[in-house]
């Protein structure tokens, strides 16, 4: 710190304020930066937001387009895997907030085992949702790469799916072409979702890390608090990607 | 002790978080930039020079002027008056030490220069022949150049662009000095705000198109492609809805500028502050209501067609009330002819043609007759070059001796202001008469009755280019030779003249206290009879 | 608001809303609702309900979307700017949803 730089700051300081270490000196005080860093983020998530956006209002064009080839694409979407994924991501919204509040009341253990349930429960998550894809690429229903038409054009060929939705009726060559735009928006939607839940997951394991040696446990809770609002809104995602995606219309 | 000569050695600008510091780096990027893409705007008007396509192929032509206007728009414009001067001037207007989160700041200029060196990679193994809005399906299923490299050099620039927004808007909210509150701010501050607003909001859609494009080019996801039921026309939209206001985020910094600079060289205080405050306020929201007037000979439907119309008219108004209120400052003011003055003027004149053409093309039936021609080609050159580009330099040339302690010499900056203005005008104005009669844009050949105005077009853009080389030169010069300047050697208001030039690394020895109105020249007035008196 | 007043001051209600800190009970709440929404949700989808679907699925989406928001993310408990912020977002993107769709709708109102 350069000697004018200190005397800006001794004269600015009205009280005996200590300066802690971990705040910045283009700031005037803790509050100011934290207050700040939070806003910052907020701006950051109004972002993704309008990214996601995009995607959104390309799936509600062509649902609104090709309802029935949406209808009998998302028949072939599991809706136990999807329901159990967004439990799991809602458990880990609850232990990531949950962890917001160890490190608030400066608890170091709670903090790292809710960091370290919020991480089994994205990477729970993932693993689920690699199982979902498994079965898309196994079935020739990840667009571009050898798209199968033969579910939706002759649905007794495929039994599994059949057997659910046996009034599910064979679509026309036309509208079965289109179930493909749902399967790209599928990938989109939840591929973008899932890059975003494995760049959350890495930094859980950085945090978890920090939290162990105690960081985040002193009054400095910052990082935690931004980590949880990025986390909530990837989970706040996943709850409008399952309403759109699985549950078109699941009546039999 | 200045910022300057605070800390030596490469590293210390490479690894600086000083928001001036930043705001250098930029400025040097950008004018490199600027003048690339100035070189492809060279080559576009000598192949103009002829009727037939017979300087370059017409594929040559078609990634020439595709490329002029990606590195024009994405890397000068865009980041022109915000990342250089923004970053130099927002901290200090506010009274701040630095900008909010200066580690972003660093990283969104090394995000520009990433995007940047992609973008010449770009240009050097064949380009992208396109046209900049990448138009579906051409972009996606027609040309085999380089459009996905493109498309990544832009989601980079994209991301440099969201955060110096993210930055300003944090910076503006929560760093301001004691009593500065938002209605003593200068109005620079508020039109870059504004300008924030947009990138934050606006440039995530134009990432999820350019994402999207690039996965249907890779993988062939089919959301664009009539074959498997896609609408080209969804790009657009997507596409239009970041482009649109992106002519707001390069033009309200610029507008920022002038009413600062019409102020000082007025000595007055800006006509209607509030209004114009708000105005750059209702631009910004506004300017998220227009897109699809980009659109209306694509298909959307006549309904769309109707309202996107009607709202463009009304986004016209805030921008009006601009020219009105710094026209009104003018009035009975006390104006001098300095050169940051002379931009000014031709800022006004040149914006305001720029502007009211642009509501010609607001009005659909008449668009139907001018899209796709030189008209449109006119009208945006002559609100992004007439109207930014004049302001650009009458901000360079504003706060030249601030940022540096120098001058530069008056007589040739105030001619090639001159020579700027004549060059500008000969090259664009033609256009618009070529647009009228109908000389589509983006072709390397026309008809020959068109030759002449397009020769004229030519030759103003041999004076522009004149006009732009020389204050690079005379600018560079004074950084060596130019006359020193003090602190305020335009008696102008505003806390950045306050303090010495070029400012110190935490622009004042100790925070200032706002206790009067922005513009208050009575009170600038005051300090130097203080100072006056503490002397003798 | 801080910003007008000298640095280090600000008025006690506002330094005790931005260090409230949400209590677990809350939060206990919070899961146990977004569960049942969970469910809720599915349930539904398994009655044919024509255009009312997609519409009940989004309103309890949306509604688990605020109890997130306000509960999980602390909104409820922030300044005016997060919750402005917020809305600001939320207004944005129906903007580009909602007049991009506008297009698609009236396509098939077609010419006057």
């Amino acid at each position: 710190m350069s000697d004018s730089q200190v005397q800006a700051i001794a004269q600015v300081e009205q009280h005996e304020h200590a300066h802690p270490p971990y705040q910045r000196h283009h700031f005037e005080t803790y509050a100011q930066q934290n207050d700040a860093t939070n806003f910052a983020m907020w701006l950051f998530l109004l972002t993704e937001i309008m990214f996601f956006g995009g995607l959104f209002t390309a799936y509600l064009i062509y649902r609104n387009w090709y309802y029935p080839a949406f209808v009998v694409g998302s028949h072939q979407l599991d809706v136990f895997w999807g329901t159990l994924n967004t439990l799991v991501l809602i458990c880990s919204s609850f232990t990531m907030a949950m962890g917001v509040w160890c490190a608030e009341t400066r608890r170091r253990k709670g903090l790292v085992l809710s960091l370290s349930l919020t991480l089994l429960f994205g990477l729970a998550f993932l693993g689920i949702k690699t199982i979902e894809w498994g079965e898309k690429i196994e079935k020739h229903h990840v667009p571009g790469f050898h798209y199968s038409l033969q579910s939706f054009t002759d649905p007794a060929s495929d039994p599994e799916v059949h057997k659910k939705y046996p009034d599910d009726k064979p679509l026309s060559l036309d509208m079965a072409r289109h179930t493909e735009v749902y399967f790209s928006l599928y990938f989109a939607m939840t591929g973008m979702h899932a890059l975003h839940m494995v760049i959350g997951v890495a930094i859980l394991i950085f945090m978890i890390f920090r939290a162990r040696a105690g960081d985040y446990t002193t009054g400095h809770v910052t990082f935690v608090e931004n980590f949880g609002l990025y986390w909530h809104f990837v989970d706040i995602i996943w709850i409008y990607l399952f309403a759109l995606l699985y549950l078109i219309s699941r009546h039999p | 002790m200045n910022f300057l000569s605070k800390e030596k050695g490469l590293l210390s600008w490479l690894l600086t978080g000083d928001h001036k510091r930043i705001a250098i780096l930029y400025l040097v990027s950008i004018t490199f930039f600027f003048f690339i893409g100035g070189a492809l705007a060279g080559l576009i008007r000598l192949e103009l020079l002829t009727p037939q396509s017979d300087l370059m192929a017409t594929d040559t032509y078609n990634k020439v002027f595709t490329m002029h206007g990606i590195i024009m728009i994405f890397f000068f414009l865009v980041p022109s008056v915000p990342a250089t001067l923004g970053n130099f001037f927002i901290p200090m207007m506010i009274g701040a030490k630095d900008l909010a989160l200066p580690k972003i700041n660093l990283l969104s200029w090394y995000l520009y220069m990433a995007a940047g060196t992609l973008g010449l990679y770009t240009m050097m193994t064949g380009g992208v022949d396109t046209g900049w809005t990448f138009t579906t399906p051409l972009s996606t299923h027609y040309v085999n150049t380089n459009v996905l490299t493109t498309g990544i050099a832009v989601f980079i620039a994209g991301f440099s662009s969201i955060f110096t927004g993210l930055n300003f808007i944090v910076t503006i909210h929560k760093m301001r000095a004691p009593g500065m509150t938002w209605f003593r701010l200068p109005l620079f501050v508020w039109s870059n705000y504004a300008a924030s607003i947009l990138m934050v909001l606006g440039t995530p859609v134009l990432a999820i198109a350019i994402v999207l494009v690039a996965l249907e080019r890779t993988i062939g996801i089919g959301v664009f492609d009539p074959t498997k039921g896609g609408d080209p026309l969804l790009f657009q939209h997507l596409f239009w809805f970041y482009s649109h206001p992106a002519v707001y985020i390069m033009i309200l910094p610029g507008m920022g500028v002038i009413s600062e600079t019409v102020s000082t060289f007025s000595r007055k205080r800006v006509f209607g502050y509030t209004a114009v405050a708000f105005s750059s306020v209702a631009i910004a929201v506004f300017g998220f209501f227009v897109w699809a007037h980009h659109m209306f000979i694509m298909g959307i439907s006549n309904y769309s067609t109707l309202i996107f119309s009607l709202l463009t008219m009304l986004v016209a108004v805030p921008s009006a009330i601009k020219i009105f209120n710094w026209s009104f400052t003018l009035y009975k003011g006390s104006i001098t002819f300095e050169t940051p003055m002379m931009y000014t003027f031709g800022f006004m004149g040149l914006f305001t043609i720029g502007g009211l053409t642009g509501v010609f093309l607001g009005t659909s039936g008449t668009d139907i007759h001018l899209t796709e021609t030189y008209f449109i080609v006119a009208h945006f050159h002559f609100v992004m070059v007439g109207g930014m580009l004049m302001a650009f330099l009458a901000g360079i040339h504003y706060w030249w001796p601030k940022m540096t302690g120098r001058m530069y010499p008056e007589k040739i900056s105030q001619l090639a202001a001159v020579v700027t203005f004549i060059g500008f005008n000969f090259t664009f104005f033609p256009q618009f008469i070529l647009g009228t009669l109908g000389m589509p844009r983006r072709y390397a050949s026309y008809p020959p009755e068109f030759q002449i105005l397009n020769v004229f077009s030519t030759a103003g853009a041999t004076i522009l280019g004149v006009g732009y080389l020389l204050p690079i030169l005379y600018l560079t010069w004074s950084l060596k030779y130019g006359e020193i300047a003090g602190n305020n050697p335009w008696q102008a208001t505003g806390l950045e003249w306050q303090t010495q030039s070029p400012p110190l690394t935490e622009n004042f020895p100790e925070i200032p206290i706002m206790d009067h109105e922005a513009y208050d020249y009575e009170w600038l007035d005051g300090q130097k009879e203080k100072e006056v008196a503490s002397v003798g | 608001m801080s910003e007008n007043h000298p640095i280090d001051h600000q008025s006690p209600e506002q330094h005790e809303r931005e260090h409230h800190i949400v209590s677990p009970k809350v939060y206990v709440v919070i899961l146990l609702s977004l569960l049942l929404g969970t469910g809720l949700t599915v349930w539904a989808s398994f009655w044919e309900l024509g255009i009312l679907n997609p519409i009940i699925a989004l309103a309890i989406a949306t509604a688990k979307m605020m109890l997130v928001v306000l509960f999980f993310m602390h909104v409820k408990y922030s300044t005016k700017l997060t919750k402005l912020t917020v809305c600001a977002g939320a207004f944005t993107f129906l903007i580009l949803v909602g007049m991009t769709l506008a297009d698609y709708f009236t396509r098939a109102w077609g010419s006057w």
